[in-house]
């Protein structure tokens, strides 16, 4: 296994990140604005290319379509498409009609960039859509029976089903069918008509759903909730029936983010900034097999406990000689708000990228 | 330290890195604001149940924990007048200057005797386990101090009462 790819990129913290689609550049959420790393520079150190300038809250979320447009949104209630511009220099902004009164809280690109979703506070999803006529981006609105902050969202990979996790401890998966951008989508596990707004399933997690996930197959899905446990469901035949849902409990602290590495692979990160690994499949039960970054298997190095020169500065600094170093073993120094899948293979994702409140993107090996 | 500090110490901690499990969360109920929603409780989804840990009767912690901040109250132990004053005393001179203190509620909770406020921006800027061990080490050095206070006052008691009645002999 190769050494992870480290870049301390920013001083706070980073709520979200996302690798261009040729992995040349990642961009990164500071504060109110988005920073745009180029990483193919000769010093091999990143290169800040270009800063987003136009929110004036925190930015909670952003993604990068498969086209490279770029959407941010934030607790200002808006919602912004950049578009990259052929010459190279600053991508324009393109304000988001998005009818919210409350903070936008995370946003997703549909898979084939046409359309995305916003969540927010204000209970409801936001489905939005390029309307060529006016030359805007306009929404349209899930409500029902949203009762609470939408925290994460994930497409279904027909682009029509929406997967959200919410503070209300439910998942739901609704159709986000628009007519005219999408065309019939083929009858699927999760239901055959689809009009806006159907619900497809609904299922009471009994906790705070930090992130939610359609397997690579589209079967089932994953969701880590805040009593630091991994959820599968698997969706029955009859309407919104839930066939089996799987409760992995663990004694970690709660997980934040978690992506499906194949479909009986799972990566999830959070609190405890690093990340476990999740194998199984619905007959056999899912499992922790492994740690990726393990704090378990490292060891402070001797050098840094014996020096007596480490031991004045102690003193110096601390008025003792107590050397328990600061750091944590791992690489990230503190929660892990993010995982993005980096590289793929046709087994499976091979890498994948995180990013935490310490300001620091790294790239594992699965 | 004593038999039973360490079990009720070890109780807090573990507590507290289950509690400070923080992340950025925007007001439900009023537009544009962000604010600790474990001061406000308008939103029931978002709090967690509060946890007392106690020692004895006169030492107790409660921890309030939400999905954006944690609340943590001390009772210090007072048993008696003298330390009930040094008490007062002491947190009061620290919450006067809680501005640069930066995790320190300014008024504690009521029953408690000093109270902190951690938000996720705290927890974002400084480490999780530093934070933790401030507030254990808090725990530990506060009631040394006040027993060492009382030592001195009486000890002092003594020697002004020595001098001021030796004028009579």
């Amino acid at each position: 296994m190769s050494q992870p790819i480290e870049l301390d990129l920013s001083k706070d913290p980073i709520y979200d990140h996302c690798f261009s689609q040729d992995r040349r550049s990642v961009a990164i959420t500071r504060a109110n604005d988005v920073d745009i790393y180029d990483l193919t520079d000769v010093s091999g150190r990143p290169r800040l290319l270009v800063t987003l300038k136009h929110h004036d809250k925190p930015i909670t979320a952003l993604d990068i379509s498969v086209d490279g447009k770029i959407v941010t949104c934030s607790q200002d209630r808006n919602a912004l498409v950049w578009v990259p511009q052929p010459d190279g220099s600053t991508p324009k902004p393109t304000l988001v009609l998005l009818r919210i009164n409350r903070a936008a809280t995370c946003v997703k690109w549909s898979p084939n960039g046409k359309k995305f979703a916003v969540g927010s506070s204000a209970r409801v999803i936001s489905v939005c859509y390029f309307e060529g006529e006016n030359d805007w981006w306009i929404s349209k609105h899930i409500k029902r029976p949203l009762k609470s902050t939408i925290l994460s969202l994930d497409w279904h990979p027909n682009n029509v089903l929406l997967a959200c996790g919410s503070t209300d401890s439910h998942v739901r998966v609704f159709s986000a069918y628009i007519k005219g951008i999408d065309s019939k989508p083929a009858t699927t596990v999760w239901g055959e008509r689809l009009p806006f707004q159907t619900l497809c399933l609904d299922y009471n997690l009994g906790s705070w759903v930090h992130d939610i996930k359609f397997d690579p197959t589209a079967e089932f899905i994953g969701a880590v909730t805040h009593d630091a446990s991994l959820n599968l469901i698997y969706p029955g035949p009859g309407e919104q029936e839930v066939a089996q849902v799987i409760k992995v409990k663990t004694s970690f602290l709660p997980f934040r983010s978690l992506i499906f590495a194949t479909s009986s692979r799972i990566v999830v990160a959070g609190h405890d900034c690093y990340s476990i690994v999740f194998e199984g499949d619905a007959q056999h039960g899912w499992k922790n097999t492994y740690s990726i970054d393990d704090p378990k298997k490292k060891t402070r190095s001797d050098i840094e406990n014996q020096s007596a020169l480490n031991m004045f500065r102690q003193l110096d600094l601390k008025g003792s000689s107590d050397s328990t170093s600061a750091s944590l073993l791992t690489v990230h120094q503190n929660t892990i708000n993010v995982l993005r899948p980096f590289q793929q293979s046709t087994a499976g994702i091979t890498k994948f990228s995180t990013c935490g409140n310490d300001g620091k993107v790294v790239v594992f090996d699965v | 330290m004593s038999q039973s500090l360490k079990p009720y110490l070890t109780a807090v901690r573990h507590t507290l890195n289950a509690a400070l499990c923080l992340e950025n969360f925007s007001s439900q109920i009023v537009e544009r604001h962000n604010y600790p929603e474990i001061e406000n409780k308008k939103t029931k989804e978002i709090l967690l149940n509060p946890m007392i840990i106690s020692r004895n009767e006169k030492e107790r912690v409660l921890i309030e924990p939400s999905i954006n901040s944690v609340r943590v109250s001390i009772k210090i132990k007072q048993s008696d007048e003298i330390e009930g004053i040094l008490v007062d005393k002491f947190t009061r001179f620290l919450t006067k200057r809680a501005e640069t203190f930066f995790i320190l509620r300014r008024v504690p909770i009521e029953g408690y005797d000093i109270s902190f406020l951690i938000t996720n921006v705290h927890n974002e800027d400084m480490l999780k386990n530093k934070l933790v061990d401030f507030i254990i080490e808090f725990m530990e050095d506060v009631d040394k101090e006040i027993s060492e206070m009382k030592l001195f006052l009486n000890a002092r008691a003594r020697f002004v009462a020595e001098t001021y009645l030796s004028t009579f002999d």
